[in-house]
C-alpha cells in the first residue's frame, strides 16, 4: 500500500470528556430525576406486600425458580408471559410517544446510562475537583495525590457498582433474606456470578464507556431520528441571535456581534463533548445542561436567557420569518403513538384485572385415541392440568357436558373422585382422566369438561373431543 | 488503485460532509473516513485472545485421528455422563423409597406414584412398545394394555408376575398353556369348527352370519355349536365362555378380540390355535424397572383393584360347572403344548385359506 494509506486514521482514541459543573433548572431537574430513579431502583425490593401465607410478601419480585412474577396487586405465571411482551411494547411505544413530543428527554434524564454516568461524574468531581482540576490531574505526572485520588474514586465507583448489581439480584430473590445471606457471606455461586458481572458492567459503562455507549452502542440513539419532526422539542442554539459570535468585554460595543460571546461554557459542560452551536447532532442526549450554562453566562453579561434552549424547528422557522408559533403537542404522530399506547395498556390492564383464578387444560390422549372395553363401552383418556392461581388450597368438582351416560374416573395416587379434586394453593396439578361412555360408535363429538370451585362456585372449562371410532 | 493514490498525496476533504476521504474511489464514489472508536479495535483483539485461550483449553483443531484435546479435557460425552450421574443421584432419593414400598403403598403415595409412572412410561417405550405399541394400544395378536381385559390377570401382582416371567417364554415360572389346533390336529371337522365359531360369536353377541348352517335363531342354547363347545372348549374357556385367567384363556363373551372378531378370524384361531409369546423380562430388566412398568400398566386404565377383583372373580366362578373335568383336560393340553413339535408345526396364517 502507498504511504498515505498509513496516514489514514481508521481508529480514533476516545476523547476524554471532563464535564464542568453547572447550575440551573435543567441541572436541578436532572438531580431530582436521578434521586427518584436511584431511590426507586435501590429501595423498591424492600417494599413488603401481604399476599397471605402461601405467597411471597415482596411487592415486586420475579421468582425464576418457581416461575412467578409479582407486581403489587398483580401476579403472572409463565403462560401469561404475553403480559411481559405487552409491557415491552408499552415501554417502546411510550418511548416513541415521549420522543416525538419532547425529543430525547429519556436519554437526557432517565436512561440508566445517563443516571449512573451522572452519579459517577459527581463522585469524580467530589474527589478530584472540577473540569480543569480533573484534566490537570489526569494528564499530569504520577504523584501521590494523583494516586490516592484515583484510588479513592475508583473504590467508590466499585462500591456503587456493587450496590447496583446487588440491588438487581434483589428483584429475583426475597430481599431481606438475600441481604442477610450477603452479610453472612453465604451466597450461591449463581447470585455471585450475576453480582460480579453486573458490578463489572456498571463500573465499565458508567466509569469509562460513558458517552461511547450513547454514540456507538445504543440502537435507540440511532433510530429515534425517525420519530422526530418539525414539532419535536430539541436543544437548539439560536443562530440568528447568536451569530456572528465573538469575545466581548464588559461595556464594549455590541455592533456587528451576535449574543454568543464564544465563551464555550456550553461545550465545557456537555457530557457528550459536542458543540451544540453546530446544530443538532446525533450525540446530543438533550439533557439541557448547555442551556443552563448559557443562561448563567447570559445573566452575567446582562442579556436575555434562552440563546440555547429547548425549542422546535417549526418555532425557529417561524421566528425567522417574524412570526410566533405555539408548541403543537397533538399531531398525527403523537396521536398514533398515544392511541397505540392506550390500546395496548388498556388491553393489558383488562387482562390483568379479569385474570381467572382457575384454569384447566384438558388434552386428549393421542395414542390410543380410544379404548374398546370388554363390555362394549368406549373409553377415552385425557390428561388434565388444573391451575389453581389463588393463594388458598382449593377443592373442585369435575363434570362433563355433551356426553350423557358417561363415567369419569380420575387416575392419581390414592383415591380422588370427580366430586372432590384437591389442588394446593398457587400450584398446578396434573391428573389422568378416563371417561367411558356406552353411546354407540359415532363421529368424534365435542365435549366440555367443567371444573367448579366448591367454595366459590367459580367455573373453568375446556372443550375437547370424545372419540369412539377410527377416522 | 495505486495510480489513483499517487494523485492524492494530500488529505482530501469531502465538500458536502467535511469529512476526510480514504482516497478509495469506485466509479466516482468515494469512501469517507469516519474513524471507529479505538476500543472497538481492542474488543476485536480481546475476542482474538479469547479464541486463542479457547483453542488451548477446549478441543479445537482437527488433527489426524481426531482433534486436539485441550487442557480441560472437555468432551460432550463426559458432560453427558456427569449430568446422568446427577440425575441418578436425584433418582436415588426416590429409588430408595420405591424399593422398600409395596405396590399398595406406591399407589397411595403421590411422589412414588409419579416416579413409577414416569419411569414405567419411559421403560415401556424402550422395551415393550415394539409389540404393544407406543401407547400400549396393542395390535392384532398383541394385547391392548389400556383395556380392562386381562388374559393372565390385571391385578398389580399378576401384572408383575407376567412381566417378570413372561408368557410361553421358556422361563420355569412363566405362564404356559396351549390351545389345541382343532382343525390342524383333526380334532374337529371344518363343519364342526364353523358351528362352534357361530356359537362363540353368538355368545359375545357379535355378528355371526359367517356360517350357512346357522338359522339365525336368538336362542343360543339351540345352536348346533353348543355341544361341540361344551366338549372341546368349555374346559378352559368355561361353560359360559367367560375364560379363565389361570390358563390365560380369554373371555369369549366380551367385546375384545385379540386376533380379530369376525367369523373368518375366529375360524382361523380355532383351526390353527394361538400361542403368543412374551419374553421373561427379569433376564433383561432390573426389578425396579419391572415394578415401575407394573405400576404404569396398572394405571393405564385397566388395572384391577383388590376389592373389585375378588367380587368379579366370585361372580365368574359361580358359572363354571365342572372344575375337575376342566382341570383334567387342561393338564393334557398343557403337556401337548410343552412338546416342541406342536408349536413349530404351526401353519402360517396364509395357508389356512387353502385348507378351508
Amino acid at each position: 500500500m502507498s504511504s498515505d494509506a498509513q496516514d489514514l486514521k481508521l481508529f480514533e482514541k476516545q476523547k476524554r470528556i471532563y464535564p464542568k459543573r453547572v447550575k440551573g433548572r435543567y441541572r436541578n431537574l436532572k438531580w431530582i430525576a436521578m434521586i427518584v430513579c436511584l431511590s426507586i431502583y435501590y429501595l423498591v425490593p424492600f417494599i413488603r406486600w401481604d399476599r397471605g401465607p402461601n405467597a411471597p410478601d415482596q411487592a415486586i419480585l420475579i421468582d425464576l425458580v418457581r416461575g412467578r412474577a409479582y407486581w403489587f396487586w398483580f401476579e403472572i405465571w409463565p403462560q401469561e408471559v404475553y403480559i411481559l411482551t405487552g409491557i415491552l411494547i408499552c415501554a417502546a411505544v411510550g418511548l416513541f410517544f415521549v420522543t416525538s413530543l419532547f425529543g430525547r428527554v429519556w436519554c437526557g434524564y432517565l436512561c440508566f446510562q445517563t443516571v449512573w454516568t451522572d452519579l459517577f461524574v459527581w463522585v469524580e468531581r467530589i474527589i478530584q475537583g472540577d473540569r480543569t482540576k480533573r484534566k490537570k490531574l489526569r494528564e499530569g505526572p504520577w504523584t501521590f495525590e494523583k494516586l490516592y485520588k484515583l484510588v479513592i474514586t475508583h473504590f467508590i465507583w466499585l462500591v456503587i457498582a456493587w450496590c447496583t448489581a446487588g440491588s438487581f439480584v434483589l428483584y429475583f430473590n426475597d430481599a431481606p433474606t438475600l441481604v442477610h445471606s450477603f452479610l453472612m457471606l453465604d451466597v450461591s455461586p449463581v447470585v455471585l456470578g450475576f453480582v460480579g458481572g453486573l458490578t463489572f458492567m456498571t463500573y465499565m459503562m458508567a466509569g469509562f464507556a460513558r458517552e461511547q455507549v450513547c454514540t456507538f452502542m445504543c440502537p435507540y440513539a440511532r433510530f429515534q431520528s425517525a420519530m422526530f419532526d418539525k414539532d419535536t422539542l430539541i436543544i437548539s442554539y439560536d443562530v440568528d441571535r447568536g451569530e456572528p459570535r465573538g469575545k466581548h468585554k464588559k461595556g464594549a460595543d455590541w455592533t456587528d456581534l451576535g449574543d454568543c460571546i464564544d465563551c464555550t461554557a456550553c461545550v465545557q459542560v456537555c457530557p457528550t463533548g459536542i458543540d451544540i452551536r453546530e446544530g443538532l447532532q446525533m450525540e446530543c442526549i438533550a439533557c439541557g445542561l448547555c442551556a443552563d450554562a448559557c443562561d448563567e453566562i447570559m445573566d452575567k453579561v446582562g442579556l436575555e436567557r434562552g440563546l440555547i434552549g429547548y425549542n422546535t424547528e417549526a418555532r425557529m422557522d417561524a421566528a425567522r420569518q417574524g412570526r410566533s408559533e405555539p408548541f403543537h403537542i397533538w399531531r398525527p404522530r403523537t396521536f398514533y403513538y398515544a392511541s397505540v399506547l392506550c390500546l395496548i395498556g388498556g388491553l393489558m390492564l383488562h387482562t390483568l384485572l379479569t385474570r381467572s383464578p382457575l384454569e384447566i387444560a384438558v388434552l386428549h390422549d393421542r395414542n390410543p385415541l380410544f379404548v374398546q372395553l370388554s363390555d362394549g363401552d368406549i373409553r377415552n383418556a385425557y390428561s388434565m392440568k388444573v391451575l389453581n392461581k389463588t393463594h388458598e388450597h382449593r377443592h373442585y368438582k369435575l363434570s362433563v357436558d355433551g356426553l350423557d351416560h358417561s363415567d369419569i374416573q380420575i387416575k392419581t395416587a390414592g383415591q380422588t373422585t370427580k366430586e372432590d379434586i384437591y389442588v394446593e394453593a398457587d400450584s398446578v396439578k396434573q391428573y389422568r382422566l378416563l371417561v367411558r361412555s356406552s353411546l354407540p360408535k359415532q363421529e368424534p363429538r365435542e365435549i366440555k369438561f367443567k371444573l367448579t370451585d366448591i367454595e366459590t362456585g367459580y367455573e373453568a372449562s375446556n372443550t375437547t373431543m370424545f372419540i369412539s371410532q377410527h377416522p | 488503485m495505486s495510480e489513483n493514490n499517487e494523485h492524492n498525496t494530500e488529505k482530501e476533504i469531502d465538500k458536502l460532509t467535511g469529512v476526510e476521504t480514504t482516497g478509495h474511489e469506485w466509479d466516482g464514489l468515494k469512501e469517507l473516513n469516519n474513524p471507529l472508536p479505538r476500543w472497538w479495535l481492542w474488543v476485536f483483539y480481546a475476542c482474538c485472545l479469547w479464541a486463542f485461550g479457547y483453542f488451548i483449553v477446549y478441543p479445537a483443531w482437527p488433527v489426524i485421528g481426531g482433534a486436539t484435546k485441550g487442557t480441560s479435557g472437555y468432551t460432550q460425552y463426559k458432560e453427558l455422563r456427569a449430568s446422568q450421574d446427577e440425575i441418578i443421584k436425584l433418582q436415588r432419593e426416590y429409588l430408595d423409597r420405591f424399593e422398600k414400598a409395596s405396590f399398595e403403598e406406591i399407589l397411595q403415595d403421590p411422589a412414588l406414584y409419579a416416579f413409577a409412572n414416569a419411569g414405567g412410561a419411559s421403560a415401556f417405550k424402550d422395551n415393550c412398545a415394539t409389540c404393544h405399541g407406543t401407547g400400549a394400544q396393542g395390535g392384532l395378536g398383541y394385547p391392548n394394555l389400556n383395556d380392562d381385559d386381562w388374559l393372565w390377570g390385571g391385578h398389580v401382582d399378576e401384572i408383575y408376575t407376567t412381566i417378570l416371567h413372561g408368557i410361553r417364554s421358556g422361563d420355569i415360572d412363566g405362564h404356559v398353556s396351549q390351545m389345541p389346533a382343532f382343525g390342524k390336529e383333526k380334532i374337529l371337522t371344518s363343519h364342526e369348527i364353523n358351528e362352534v365359531v357361530d356359537y362363540v360369536l353368538a355368545l359375545s353377541g357379535n355378528d355371526h352370519k359367517g356360517s350357512n348352517d346357522h338359522k339365525g335363531s336368538d336362542d343360543i342354547s339351540m345352536m348346533p355349536g353348543q355341544k361341540t363347545f361344551k366338549q372341546n372348549c368349555a374346559s378352559c374357556h368355561g361353560a359360559d365362555g367367560k375364560g379363565d385367567k389361570q390358563f390365560g384363556a380369554p373371555n369369549l363373551t366380551d367385546a375384545i378380540w385379540l386376533y380379530g372378531g369376525d367369523h373368518h378370524d375366529v375360524y382361523k384361531t380355532v383351526y390353527n390355535a394361538r400361542s403368543g409369546v412374551m419374553p421373561a423380562w427379569k433376564t433383561r430388566l432390573d426389578d425396579n424397572t419391572i415394578r415401575q412398568l407394573t405400576v404404569y400398566l396398572h394405571e393405564l386404565g385397566g388395572g384391577q383393584v383388590d376389592e373389585i377383583e375378588t367380587d368379579h372373580a366370585m361372580e365368574g366362578d359361580v358359572a363354571i360347572p365342572s372344575v375337575e373335568e376342566a382341570a383334567e383336560m387342561v393338564a393334557e393340553t398343557v403337556i401337548d403344548a410343552v412338546e416342541p413339535q406342536t408349536v413349530e408345526e404351526d401353519i402360517p396364517v396364509e395357508e389356512i385359506g387353502d385348507e378351508q
